[in-house]
């Protein structure tokens, strides 16, 4: 097979796996796990196989045009770079890991062949965007992805939250799919193709002419997919849905999706160093926003989603100071531990009974309850704190290194400006995230109080997914990093000595600065007793993650913070942390601009309707209905009464007819 | 014989008739009257198929076979019109037209016998019929 045939079926495997899963999901239940996890699986080897074939080279591109469409053609296009590539291999990973993971995690759920089905589509849509070479079929992908994440956030419906949470995270990330639908016009317009070599070329030759205008508009859509400030507000709520789906959904690909596409069209950027500079400030805003807000949630998961945020942070940041090399590389390291800490993060919940973190540092022992969780999920949050020589402090690095080389003087496309702004943000939020990588690790392992309830081993299938994915976290970023040039723009990756001394450093302030304050605050511990934990803690996973969400906000107030007094994170915090644990408002700030008045103007409409266009119709109808009722009055029920008017208009007739004949 | 007179005959028959109809309040007596008016009109038809045939313009006699129609027709509708009648009298106990007045608008039972219950039951059957 050619590698064109073998790239075409990497998308398409588990697009039919997902169609044959939703129609044999009810009749044949025995074939729904197999149906789920071999394509992926299958799709995963051949995205490995189309790695080694494309080998970093000269990028693979075939296009067909299916029919034409009118003025700009859209066409089946695919273009493998070793960018393509190699995402596609962590997306493949990633799907596979969490398939395998969800057949234990949801082994009792009786929607399983649906969450499967749907999980196997959304692999589908991403591998799609990976390999597109036509910004359009590039968006199908996109969109599918959009849909697939709204289903799958509400996988937990008869929860309050998880529908919440699912019209939240398709209604955000479509504010900022609107402007970047117009952006892709816009670019198609001024370039005249909508294939990605083709408006890559056109840019090189400076055929765009609204290069800032484009870049903003389609950053809209970038900023929504990839939970970027302001539109990230959906992400740590999308944490309501079962942790599969966050480790796949939310941590390692669709928010990636986002990243990879201004990497894939980095030069449409570059041409316009205002949206630079925007996606600079964005990156800048979002990662330490979101690495303060880390610091301050209770829900183990939703620690994690912002973290997530902050992670996505550095690779925009990367991308503003025009390193998508970096940028990709963080992608790929990210993807892994994110998937992994997500991943162990279930395990744990199951577990533990619970989802908060004042909770489980309550409970002794839990650490020996779960060692697969508790030894890979240090290796995830070493990677994520960047401690070498954990994958996460190559990657890390390079972002670093990358915004330092442009901020001190080598600009080539990227302003100045941006890479300032870049660097200080990225060195403050490393620091921050060890913090709260070090409050995760420290709560939830070193807890003390009753021991931790047992039941019963976790499934082989959560556990080996969990060891598979270390491996990368662990030794991707020290292995990759001389090879992973000839795959990019050949730009080094190599860690430089004064980024990776000053972001070791402040990450290693941040650790010991949160130790200290758990030191300090964690005898307080003992004063409140256990909150939130599930009423089934011998069901299947999903279930208790379920119960574990639904009791959250009964049991604290709130469905991100509670009020512990043992938590260091409200100890470093300070006043802030009653801030930051609402994100800063900003759901609140959404209301008041969005929420409200929409929901004024839906009054309004409905007034208009009720009221005014209403009296109309009544009016219109009162009419008859006067007529009618004197009509009625004819009817005596006398036959006889009939008889006679019948009589009286046939004489009536009869003489008008006669005056007629006779002319009269 | 000249054609006025069966014409005048048939003309008062029918003006009896038509008054026994809107006139009568016993429901046999207004089919009697409904009676007049069918055989006035029979009267006409064969007076006139007399009068056309003689001035040789209608030799089929349509008239008079149109006269046996109306008097199978007329019997039979006698006959249903008097099976009705005697069903509403055992329901009602009178076959008087003016209390029959179940179709009026706004229509409540008439008259205290408890004839509403009975057409309330009625109505039911023949609904659930």
């Amino acid at each position: 097979m050619t590698t064109t045939t073998l790239a075409v079926l990497v998308p398409l495997l588990p697009f039919l796996g997902a169609a044959a899963g939703l129609l044999l999901g009810r009749t044949a239940p025995g074939f729904v796990r197999p149906l789920a996890v071999l394509p992926t699986l299958a799709s995963f080897v051949l995205a490995v196989l189309v790695a080694v074939r494309q080998g970093g080279d000269q990028a693979v591109d075939a296009h067909t045009e299916l029919t034409p469409t009118g003025s700009v053609p859209v066409e089946l296009a695919l273009h493998i770079d070793g960018f393509a590539a190699l995402v596609a291999v962590l997306v493949g990973v990633v799907a596979s890991c969490v398939q395998i993971y969800s057949t234990g995690y949801l082994r009792d759920d009786p929607r399983y062949p649906s969450y499967a089905a749907l999980v196997s589509l959304f692999t589908s849509a991403m591998l799609l965007v990976v390999y597109s070479g036509d910004l359009i079929v590039l968006l199908v992908g996109w969109e599918i992805m959009g849909i697939c994440s709204y289903f799958l956030v509400g996988h937990y419906w008869e929860t309050p939250e998880a529908r919440a949470a699912s019209i939240k995270a398709f209604l955000v990330t479509k504010l900022g799919d609107v402007p970047f639908l117009i952006g892709l016009f816009a670019l198609a317009t001024d370039t005249g193709s909508f294939r990605i070599t083709k408006v890559l070329g056109a840019v090189a030759s400076g055929g765009l002419h609204h290069p800032t205008l484009i870049a903003l508009l389609l950053l809209a859509g970038v900023a929504g997919k990839s939970a970027q400030f302001p539109l990230h507000t959906w992400l740590p709520d999308a944490m309501a849905g079962p942790t599969p789906v966050s480790a796949l959904i939310h941590a390692a690909t669709m928010v990636a999706a986002g990243v990879y596409f201004v990497a894939r069209l980095l030069p449409v950027f570059e041409a316009s160093s205002a949206a630079m500079v925007v996606l600079a400030v964005m990156a800048a805003v979002t990662m330490l926003g979101s690495g303060l807000a880390a610091l301050a949630q209770d829900d183990i998961k939703r620690v994690l989603a912002y973290s997530t945020i902050g992670q996505l942070g550095y690779m925009t940041g990367a991308l503003a100071v025009g390193d998508r090399g970096a940028a990709v590389f963080h992608l790929l390291s990210h993807g892994a531990f994110k998937a992994l800490l997500f991943l162990a993060a279930g395990v744990i919940i199951h577990a533990a009974g619970t989802n908060s973190l004042a909770a489980m540092s309550r409970m002794g022992n839990l650490r020996d309850r779960v060692p697969d969780a508790f030894w890979t999920m240090t290796v995830a949050l070493l990677a994520l704190a960047a401690i070498p020589p954990f994958s996460g402090f190559f990657s890390k690095d390079a972002v670093l290194g990358a915004a330092e080389h442009v901020a001190t003087g080598y600009t080539e496309h990227a302003p100045g400006t941006a890479g300032w702004i870049t660097l200080v943000a990225g060195l403050i939020t490393a620091a921050l995230t060890a913090a709260y990588a070090t409050r995760l690790w420290l709560l939830a392992f070193r807890g003390q109080g009753t021991e931790a309830p047992d039941h019963g081993r976790q499934p082989l299938t959560m556990t080996a997914v969990l060891w598979v994915l270390a491996v990368p976290s662990l030794a991707l970023g020290g292995f990759a990093y001389r090879s992973l040039p000839d795959w990019f723009d050949g730009r080094d990756l190599a860690p430089t000595l004064t980024t990776s001394v000053l972001g070791t450093g402040v990450a290693l302030i941040g650790g010991i600065v949160t130790y200290a304050a758990w030191r300090h605050s964690t005898a307080a511990a003992a004063r409140v007793p256990l909150g939130a934990v599930a009423a089934h803690p011998e069901g299947d996973a999903g279930l208790v993650e379920a119960e574990a969400i639904a009791t959250h906000a009964p049991a604290y107030g709130d469905v991100a913070s509670a009020p512990d007094p043992a938590d260091p994170g409200r100890l470093l915090l300070g006043p802030l942390h009653r801030h930051a644990a609402v994100g800063f408002h900003l759901d609140a700030v959404y209301a008041a601009l969005f929420v409200r008045p929409v929901l004024a103007g839906a009054s309004l409409v409905r007034f208009l309707d009720r009221e005014v266009v209403e009296t109309y119709v009544r009016g219109a109808g009162a009419l008859p209905r006067l007529l009618g009722a004197a009509v009625r009055r004819a009817q005596t029920g006398n036959v006889q009464t009939y008889v006679s008017a019948l009589l009286a208009g046939t004489v009536v007739l009869a003489v008008a007819a006669v005056l007629v004949a006779t002319g009269a | 014989m000249h054609l006025a007179y069966p014409a005048v005959l048939s003309a008062l028959l029918f003006c009896t008739g038509l008054y026994g109809v809107l006139a009568r309040r016993n429901a046999i007596l207004v089919l009697m009257s409904v009676e007049l008016m069918l055989n006035a009109v029979n009267l006409n038809l064969v007076a006139f198929d007399v009068w056309l045939s003689k001035a040789a313009r209608d030799t089929l006699h349509s008239g008079q076979a149109l006269t046996l129609f109306t008097i199978a027709i007329a019997a039979a509708e006698i006959g249903i019109g008097l099976a009705i009648v005697l069903a509403v009298y055992r329901n009602r106990g009178t076959s008087d037209i003016d209390r029959l007045r179940d179709s009026a608008e706004g229509h409540e039972s008439d008259g205290p016998e408890g004839d509403a219950p009975t057409t309330d039951q009625t109505g039911k059957a023949e609904a659930t019929a």
